[in-house]
């Protein structure tokens, strides 16, 4: 078992991402991070997919995958060959002896304020899944309340 | 134009002769305009059976079956007809009627979410929200049906779709950049195709469906002059090559040949043309081919290298790559291999004890095959009376055997015998039954009386689900739960119910005249009620996940 990310160009159309998750959740392969959006092109969504899983499986779903009619490319995008992002944001309990840790670990992160009141400070980061991870784990010990990731875009280096 | 017409204009237009299906309530419309249609309509009387028929229907002309029914329970009860045309990669396009736009996820009286249900088991499917884009839709539908590797396609009209007005232009050709098959072999896979034949000692040629579905038979049988490299074929391959040839070693796998399967085992090179290595054929897959390179020829590239990993994978369409290797292939040298193989078909060969005083199944089969010098088409149901129908009727054309192979559909035997007598008039069509599985879906029996159509249903009658206690007896302790049917319908008589010829045949002696009777009769249909050895078993049988070493044989008396 290995993560694999697939991005996967398909026709912007009602019914597609159905087709595509069908393929993971007929295997009993859970999906651990979905994005969808659109593309330079309005009418090609790309659906980035992130999927732990036995390498021939995946190269059999890939090959199902190309097989959808409305599927354009199915390309692998592993780490050493693009670039991958992923936002989070959370929200942490403030208390007024933790404030000045959790501002410092923000700065040191380059981490937005989304929001703040006497009770509570939301925090956005963009980076990495990685980072994201190192960034959560730090953030833990103030008592996360709630939080969000956005799911990873994936690009292809040059 | 109101979108029922345009639907029937863009029928016309990919000359659908005929459709199967049933009305109801949001078909209305499309009814309505096929009451004056230049096509005929079909009524079954169950939808499965529609869709049985026009898969039928398909397979044994090449031309896609297209079918029609209503939504919800209509195009629920197709699941199974969509499902048996998928694994088998049969041509298809199936039209649902679905409640109205405005209506749909609202619980509307008889919707059924259709586009979501037959998603894993159509090659596509639309739900038409635009008027606009019927013609297109329909279009891309028989066209994507039958390109590539062939497959059923849905086509969901909502209600309010077949009412509106659009224009009716039809497009001249279709565009789809998602779906682009590859038709034509990379030439350096063919060429080293060639190498590797030339070269081997102990080739075999691995035939499945593909080779029919691409009409490649010719071309393979080329292949096996050029070469003389024996044939095995799967059961959906039946047909492919003559197994009246010397150079046939008939059907492989679970009940295939103790030869074929020997022949594969032993063999150095496989050579799977349009086949994708089933379980059922393959058995225990680590043991499959233990000494054999494989060249993989099939246009499918998600069935390469999918549960055999393949050393020359060949990705385009049988008859074209066929016509390439043909071109170039040299003949290898291989006496000593066919001399092995000829003595295994000796020490093995494919056999039963007949008797004279109770009817065996595969006598009636020989018989089937001898008066009707092998020139019928055949369906069968699923199960023992399908395995016998594969092993001891000689099939030398293609499309002249139609069974569900993958999903492995019990009633589908009589709607495809059915679908096939309407694209074959001038054959005999016979269904290969079994008591179980006519019982499934024998209401279409009134449709070929309709129609006049003198299908022949022979019925292996045995008074059991003769598969299951097959395995019953050879695995669960001959614990027979749930598998004796003597409980069952007087099968003359409801031959007679329905206006049907029925003929009960209760020994051997009347076998031969009971079926040269019913080949006599043209104008309605003939149920043969055979009643046969009740637990004569399927041999050889390779137990499922088993070893060709674990095959059981057959012990003559």
């Amino acid at each position: 078992m290995s993560q694999h990310v697939l991005s996967v160009k398909v026709e912007n159309q009602s019914g597609v991402l159905a087709r595509v998750v069908n393929l993971f959740s007929a295997r009993g392969y859970n999906i651990d991070s979905l994005s969808v959006s659109k593309t330079e092109d309005d009418d090609i969504s790309c659906i980035t997919v992130v999927v732990n899983g036995d390498d021939r499986v995946i190269e059999q779903v890939k090959k199902q995958l190309n097989k959808l009619i409305d599927i354009i490319k199915v390309t692998d995008q592993p780490k050493e060959y693009s670039f991958q992002r992923e936002i989070v944001m959370l929200k942490l309990q403030l208390s007024s002896s933790k404030r000045i840790e959790i501002f410092q670990i923000a700065q040191t992160f380059k981490a937005s304020i989304l929001d703040i009141t006497q009770k509570s400070i939301t925090l956005e980061y963009l980076g990495s899944p990685e980072q994201l991870d190192i960034f959560i784990e730090i953030l833990r010990p103030y008592g996360i309340k709630e939080l969000n990731r956005s799911g990873r875009i994936s690009f292809p280096k040059d | 134009m109101k979108g029922a017409k345009i639907l029937i204009e863009c029928l016309v237009k990919e000359n659908v002769e005929v459709m199967f299906g049933y009305p109801g309530g949001v078909v209305i419309p499309i009814f309505h305009e096929l009451f004056n249609a230049p096509l005929k309509f079909v009524l079954t009387r169950h939808e499965q059976g529609a869709a049985h028929m026009a898969d039928g229907y398909a397979r044994a002309t090449g031309k896609p079956g297209v079918l029609l029914v209503t939504s919800g329970p209509g195009a629920t009860n197709i699941i199974t007809g969509l499902a048996t045309a998928y694994m088998d990669s049969v041509p298809m396009v199936a039209i649902t009627g679905q409640v109205s736009t405005e209506m749909i996820g609202n619980d509307a009286f008889q919707e059924a979410d259709v586009t979501g249900i037959t998603r894993p088991i159509t090659k596509h499917n639309y739900l038409v929200q635009d008027i606009k884009d019927l013609p297109r839709i329909v279009k891309e539908a028989f066209y994507i049906a039958t390109t590539g590797r062939p497959g059923p396609v849905l086509i969901d009209i909502p209600v309010n779709i077949s009412n509106a007005e659009g224009d009716f232009v039809y497009p001249d050709s279709v565009d789809i950049r998602g779906y682009k098959p590859n038709y034509k072999g990379h030439p350096v896979q063919i060429e080293k195709a060639c190498q590797l034949i030339e070269h081997a000692k102990k080739p075999v040629v691995y035939a499945g469906g593909g080779v029919i579905l691409s009409n490649a038979s010719d071309e393979l049988r080329e292949f096996v002059n050029k070469t003389g490299i024996p044939v095995t074929t799967t059961l959906l391959g039946l047909g492919a090559y003559p197994e009246t040839d010397s150079l046939s070693l008939q059907m492989l796998g679970m009940h295939g040949t103790y030869y074929a399967n020997k022949a594969v085992h032993d063999s150095d090179l496989l050579i799977a043309i349009g086949a994708r290595f089933d379980d059922r054929v393959t058995g225990k897959i680590s043991e499959f081919i233990p000494h054999a390179k494989v060249i993989h020829i099939d246009i499918d590239p998600a069935s390469v290298s999918k549960n055999i990993i393949v050393d020359v994978p060949i990705v385009g369409d049988c008859k074209n790559v066929l016509a390439e290797i043909n071109a170039k292939v040299k003949k290898p040298s291989i006496q000593p291999w066919i001399d092995h193989i000829e003595s295994f078909k000796k020490s093995h060969p494919l056999q039963y004890s007949n008797s004279s005083d109770v009817i065996k199944p595969q006598f009636v089969i020989e018989k089937l095959y001898e008066l009707t010098e092998g020139k019928a088409v055949i369906t069968t149901e699923v199960g023992q009376n399908q395995m016998w129908a594969a092993q001891f009727y000689k099939y030398t054309e293609p499309r002249t055997f139609i069974s569900s192979g993958g999903l492995g559909t019990m009633g589908y035997g009589l709607p495809a015998a059915i679908g096939a007598q309407f694209g074959m008039p001038e054959k005999r069509v016979i269904d290969i039954a079994g008591d179980g599985s006519i019982q499934m879906n024998i209401q279409e029996l009134i449709v070929a009386v309709q129609y006049r159509l003198p299908v022949i249903i022979a019925i292996l009658n045995n008074g059991f689900l003769g598969m299951v206690r097959q395995w019953q007896q050879h695995f669960y302790d001959k614990r027979y739960s749930h598998t004796c049917i003597k409980c069952a319908p007087d099968f003359v008589k409801l031959a007679e119910a329905y206006g049907a010829e029925g003929i009960r045949i209760d020994s051997p002696d009347k076998v031969e005249a009971a079926i040269n009777k019913a080949l006599s009769i043209t104008d309605r249909p003939i149920i043969l009620d055979f009643l046969v050895d009740p637990e004569e078993n399927v041999y050889p049988f390779m137990p499922a996940g088993k070893t060709i070493n674990e095959t059981i044989m057959r012990e003559l008396a």
